[in-house]
């Protein structure tokens, strides 16, 4: 985010900063009528609504501007943009993004200049027509507030060869910026982009000389922008899209490498350069960097061949399996995720059928049979299965109507299984696709989502009569909530058997705590893949009560042996954990002073600066595909699900970040603070003039080897009889905002494969952001180690200095940390990140924490404490025992 | 006297209070509003704030030299409605030249009686240039959002006759404020340079636009920062913030703004956000310590108050602004 150097700075509803750290930019194309013959329709029909759409489809397809066109004979195109602009600006989705005003006419383009809140682009002025004139327009532009295309155009015609390019390039920069002070950065020049291999030896070198014009445009003409429409350079291979969009793809690649900073494009219509076959990607190289003499014919005989090629392949392999059983067709459908015919398919079954019941009951069954047999011998990995639930929902929505019309009742399902996230919980993502998996075995799913109240989830249970009761939750608090559920589930005799899942959940958790509470069958399922198993196990009919028995008696087993094992381990007290805590020398020791003490609020962070920080691995692991990322993707088991999983993660996060779907914001700041007994004091100034609040620690009490401290985290921190003060910070980050509404959306489109995956994004972005914060901070805010510099890995590894630790997680369990850290830092207020009853953040994708800087601060696990430390931490806390209790059971010995 | 720019870096200058408030208090009625000028009028001129300049003008000057009284370096004239389409609900178009131009004459002589007694410390006049009452950038009507009350045209002729009247009645400074469209406040900089190309003037202008709500955008959308860069391409004195929101509620948008503009930075928030009755109850001593968060933040140069403000509120923050150093202009990196 540098503002200090002069860079193009765009607005829509939402700024567009074009800075050398920047990728490039997408202009979308299709609203221009010389280019889209569609849009050309709509907008001479006077369809404006359609014509919107397109607009939308643009910007949620990832441009990041959109180019508005309306120069064609028979349209009045002043009138027509002012109404096409008026109109967009009325729709806050593509009115996010700024427009491009294209016009060769420039009563067109001042009619657009009217019409625009933002700071737009004019496309485009030239020295077609005189000095004089091109001055005019840029003068009125400046005035008007907006930067302009220049193309390189003038009184003898359109630039053609390296030479005229740079020369007019020049010369316009020149004119622009001495004679009328038009600020460099708003000055994009289009070189033309002109066809290649059009068998024409003066077109040899078009794009040679349009990337050299454009390096020669970056090197000497400071701060201007290189646009250009790539389109054109494929001209000679319409019709051929494999060539065209590889073509395009290598054109961006090299003109980006060259310095071109924007492009008109599709950007729905784009390859990537990494995947374009080798022999391809060397042909049209050789056309577009001139590489051989022959480069042209020999492009041409290959594209020849490719289009004869793709079609017969892919017509080949249609008929293939077009032409097999209905069955079989539906049920190749539902395992490859194919919905482009299954309509299709089902009409016709349905019109075999005697009832549209039984295509469900039928058919699709069978098909998502084979489906769960796949994906229970490890053939078929989550993603995929949950592509397969997409087209099922589609038949089932597809036949619903039908089947309302006929009055019967519903399918007879394998059994009707409630799912929720406890109360106080708002994670969703393990729940969402064990819901899936199991609707996709034909159980009937009843998802009353995420805070749900003990009392609603066993009415709800009771009048539906459900079979068996799925809880989920993620953070710790959950878990005492699940115990709650079974208590009040016994205390009302309920007997329905419960499954248990979640991050925190453990076979140890619901075996030693909750099974104690349940009179019927309880099991921890951890797998999307074992919850049909063990579904299936417990509602079969004959099986199901001996494998109730079963799974009771494991349970009990493993319980006391848990107990047993437990049992050897000593504890020391309280005090003797402190006498043994970390002695850090402090008396060498000089904190260091942050460079930006206080509080610090980032409203909208680029979500593409994140990018680098994700953490892949744990993304894989939330699909139930194990394994460290890179590796995964070529993992000889799961490599192909999980590269195909990966791509479409990519697919969905370029959108994200291209159209800024998710809000990144983050509250954090940095405090005087001094260490009192396990408290750490925060202070108002480094003269400790107020307190603002304190950290309460809790310290490790298991007794450890000869030499090993029992550590606390205020250990990290200078004691106050020091009477020298240290430093510490706490944040939030969120990527969340913005999530729930995206996986509506896709929910209502049936579409849940997306609507999960745009969870799992979250959660990795907010991560993701709390590295690149936490980066921040010692590089900049508090400015401990300005020059470190690691690799991803390196981050990931945590090799840096200083640690982040979390409230909630092992080295400080306690939640209620939270409330502490929201009211320092005002987190609500600011950022608008709330803590639900149980504490967990919301939105989901959210991450708090403390940061401490001393070199020697590490991650540790607080494990069991004694009741001794309960009592006093209750005291510190000004809570009573019981409450105390309740917050730090999961660690209570 | 010490020009406006040099003053800017030494300290934080204060703008003055609510005109609405003030004049409120003096109970006029449509005879008053009237006047000898206006006694045969054909329609009725009650709540014409801006025409008493002209029938009222010792009013209007009592509460400039209130404001200056209480410590403020710039006041804004008596303008914010008049425009070509501001005066229309009065059928007062043709009067628009001269209410700008005696609103700006009048409030250049208190500024001059005080720049006389205290030279070191020189006062300003802000010519108000106000939103109109139309939006370029929406439609009113909900069933035909292509639809537009107002043009381009139609408003940067408006505002070129409202700041002819200012200039010529001799304002320092131009003040584009409560930008709810930012449209709306590109046609007035569109206006405004092409007066001062054409007549070679050199008058600073300040923008304020207007955060409507919690959203942290304007009423036609945008946010902070794609406002701010909507406004960049006229050299700017300054962009601020005002109306519509209190003094806390605008804090983080102005947090946000002062760590993005290459201009010096205002604010004029209101005195609260409004009760029951549409009255503004923070009093003095409230809004001084909110405003005092924004000074220790370093987040202005030029502050004052916006619709409940009196020159009570004035006096207390142009106390304080004289405690803290004026924000430096270093954008974010």
């Amino acid at each position: 985010m540098s503002y200090t150097t002069p860079h193009l700075m765009l607005s829509g509803l939402e700024p567009l900063h074009l800075t050398p750290e920047s990728n490039f930019v997408n202009v979308g194309e299709r609203t221009n009528v010389t280019g889209s013959r569609k849009f050309l329709r709509l907008i001479q029909e006077g369809d404006f609504a359609a014509a919107v759409a397109i607009a939308r489809e643009q910007v949620l397809g990832g441009a990041q501007i959109i180019d508005v066109n309306m120069d064609e004979g028979m349209i009045d195109g002043v009138a027509a943009m002012t109404k096409f602009l008026n109109l967009i600006a009325a729709e806050p989705d593509i009115a996010t993004v700024p427009v491009m005003i294209d016009s060769s006419k420039w009563e067109i383009i001042e009619a657009g200049l009217k019409v625009v809140q933002g700071k737009c682009v004019v496309n485009s002025i030239s020295l077609k027509e005189g000095e004089a004139v091109f001055l005019e327009q840029a003068k009125k532009i400046r005035r008007y507030g907006a930067a302009v295309i220049v193309m390189a155009f003038d009184e003898q015609g359109q630039a053609d060869t390296y030479q005229r390019r740079i020369d007019i390039c020049k010369r316009s920069y020149d004119l622009l910026v001495e004679k009328i002070q038009f600020p460099p950065q708003d000055i994009i020049f289009d070189p033309n982009i002109f066809p290649v291999a059009t068998g024409m030896e003066e077109h040899r070198t078009n794009a040679t000389d349009f990337f050299a014009a454009t390096r020669w445009i970056r090197n000497h003409l400071p701060y201007a922008n290189v646009s250009g429409g790539v389109s054109n350079v494929s001209f000679s291979f319409r019709g051929n899209n494999r060539v065209r969009e590889a073509m395009h793809a290598a054109f961006l690649y090299h003109g980006i490498k060259h310095g071109m900073t924007m492009g008109i494009v599709n950007p729905t219509l784009l390859e990537v350069y990494d995947q374009i076959p080798e022999e391809l990607l060397l042909h049209v190289e050789d056309v577009l960097l001139n590489r051989r003499e022959d480069a042209t014919e020999r492009l041409l005989d290959y594209a020849e061949g490719i289009k004869t090629d793709q079609k017969s392949d892919a017509s080949k392999k249609t008929e293939a399996w077009r032409a097999t059983s209905l069955q079989e067709r539906l049920t190749h459908s539902l395992v490859k995720g194919i919905d482009t015919y299954i309509i299709e398919d089902v009409e016709e079954a349905r019109q075999n059928a005697h009832r549209p019941i039984e295509v469900i009951e039928g058919p699709l069954m069978n098909g998502m049979n084979v489906v769960g047999d796949l994906f229970g011998e490890g053939k078929m990995f989550l993603p995929q299965v949950v592509k397969s639930a997409r087209v099922m929902k589609k038949a089932v929505a597809y036949l619903q109507p039908f089947i309302h019309e006929e009055k019967v009742e519903g399918t007879q399902s394998a059994g009707r299984i409630l799912m929720a996230t406890v109360k106080g919980d708002v994670h969703d993502i393990g729940k969402n696709i064990v819901s899936v998996v199991l609707a996709c075995n034909n159980f009937e799913i009843i998802d009353l989502g995420v805070m749900v109240p003990p009392e609603k989830i066993i009415e709800t249970a009771l009048a539906q009569k459900v079979d068996v009761i799925g809880l989920s939750g993620l953070i710790t608090p959950s878990l005492d909530e699940m115990i709650f559920v079974a208590k009040e589930m016994k205390r009302l005799q309920v007997r329905i058997p419960l499954l248990i899942g979640g991050a925190t959940t453990s076979k140890a958790h619901t075996a030693v705590k909750i099974f104690p509470e349940t009179l019927d069958t309880i099991i921890h399922v951890n797998d999307a893949s074992k919850a049909v198993t063990v579904v299936n196990n417990l509602l079969n009919k004959e099986t199901g009560p001996q494998y109730r028995l079963d799974i009771r008696k494991d349970y009990e087993e493993f319980r006391n042996k848990f107990l047993d094992r437990s049992a050897t381990k000593n504890y020391l007290s309280i005090a003797q954990a402190r006498a043994n805590s970390l002695q850090l020398d402090w008396a060498q020791y000089t904190p260091p002073v942050p460079k930006h003490l206080g509080s610090h609020t980032l409203q909208d962070v680029d979500l593409s600066l994140l990018l680098p920080y994700i953490d892949w691995s744990p993304f894989f692991r939330s699909w139930d595909l194990h394994g460290k990322y890179p590796e995964i993707l070529s993992d000889a088991v799961v490599g192909s699900q999980a590269t195909e999983l990966f791509d479409d993660a990519q697919k969905l996060l370029k959108q994200v970040v291209a159209n800024r779907l998710l809000k990144a914001k983050a509250r954090f700041g940095l405090f005087p603070v001094n260490r009192v007994g396990d408290d750490i004091e925060i202070y108002s100034d480094p003269q400790r003039s107020n307190i603002l609040g304190q950290w309460i620690t809790l310290r490790q009490q298991l007794q450890k080897r000869a030499g090993e401290p029992n550590l606390a985290l205020s250990d990290f921190i200078m004691p106050k009889t020091m009477n020298k003060i240290d430093y510490m910070g706490a944040f939030c980050v969120t990527t969340g905002f913005g999530t729930d509404a995206l996986a509506k959306k896709y929910e209502a489109a049936n579409d849940d494969y997306n609507a999960i995956m745009i969870k799992a994004l979250a959660d990795r972005l907010a991560e993701a952001f709390a590295e690149y914060l936490h980066q921040q901070v010692r590089t900049h805010y508090w400015g401990y180690a300005p020059k470190e510099s690691w690799t991803n890995e390196e981050l990931i590894k945590e090799q840096y200095s200083g640690i982040r630790p979390a409230p909630g997680y092992p080295a400080c369990p306690d939640h209620l940390e939270k409330k502490t850290l929201w009211e320092l830092l005002k987190v609500e207020d600011t950022i608008g990140v709330r803590l639900t009853e149980s504490i967990a953040m919301w939105p989901a994708a959210s991450v708090s924490g403390y940061y401490f800087a001393h070199p020697q601060a590490r991650y540790f696990g607080l494990g069991k404490i004694k009741d001794d430390q309960l009592i006093d931490y209750s005291k510190r806390r000004h809570i009573s025992e019981l409450e105390a209790r309740k917050w730090l059971n999961p660690n209570l010995i | 006297m010490i020009a406006l720019e040099e003053l800017l870096q030494k300290r934080i200058l204060v703008l003055d209070g609510a005109m609405g408030t003030m004049i409120q208090a003096y109970g006029f009625e449509e005879a008053d509003y009237r006047g000898d000028k206006f006694l045969n009028h054909p329609c009725t001129v009650k709540g014409n704030n801006d025409m008493l300049s002209i029938t009222q003008p010792d009013t209007i000057k009592e509460i400039h030299r209130k404001y200056y009284e209480a410590g403020a370096d710039i006041v804004e004239t008596n303008t914010f409605s008049s425009t070509t389409i501001g005066m229309a609900d009065y059928q007062m178009e043709s009067f628009v030249y001269e209410l700008n131009y005696q609103s700006a004459k009048i409030a250049r002589e208190v500024a001059d009686e005080f720049s006389a007694i205290t030279p070191d410390k020189p006062r300003f006049v802000a010519g108000s240039i106000g939103p109109t009452n139309r939006t370029a950038s929406m439609s009113p009507d909900v069933n035909d959002p292509g639809y537009r009350a107002v043009t381009f045209d139609q408003l940067v002729e408006a505002y070129r006759q409202q700041v002819e009247g200012l200039v010529a009645g001799g304002v320092d400074i131009l003040l584009v404020e409560t930008v709810f469209d930012t449209l709306n406040a590109k046609a007035a900089l569109f206006a405004i340079d092409g007066l001062k190309t054409e007549n070679n003037w050199s008058h600073p202008i300040m923008v304020s636009g207007t955060i409507t709500d919690a959203s942290g955008r304007t009423l036609s959308g945008q946010t902070v920062e794609a406002f701010l860069i909507s406004m960049t391409h006229i050299p700017l004195l300054s962009i601020g913030f005002n109306c519509a929101l209190g003094a806390d509620q605008l804090h983080p948008y102005l947090q946000r703004l002062s760590t993005q503009s290459p201009f010096y930075t205002s604010a004029h928030p209101n005195a609260g956000l409004p009760n029951a009755f549409g009255a503004y109850d923070q009093t003095p001593e409230e809004m001084q310590k909110l405003i005092e968060s924004y000074l220790a933040d370093g987040l202005v140069n030029i502050i004052g108050g916006c619709c409940g403000t009196t020159p009570d509120h004035i006096r207390l923050i142009a106390e304080v602004a004289a405690k803290y150093q004026p924000r430096t202009i270093k954008i974010d990196s």
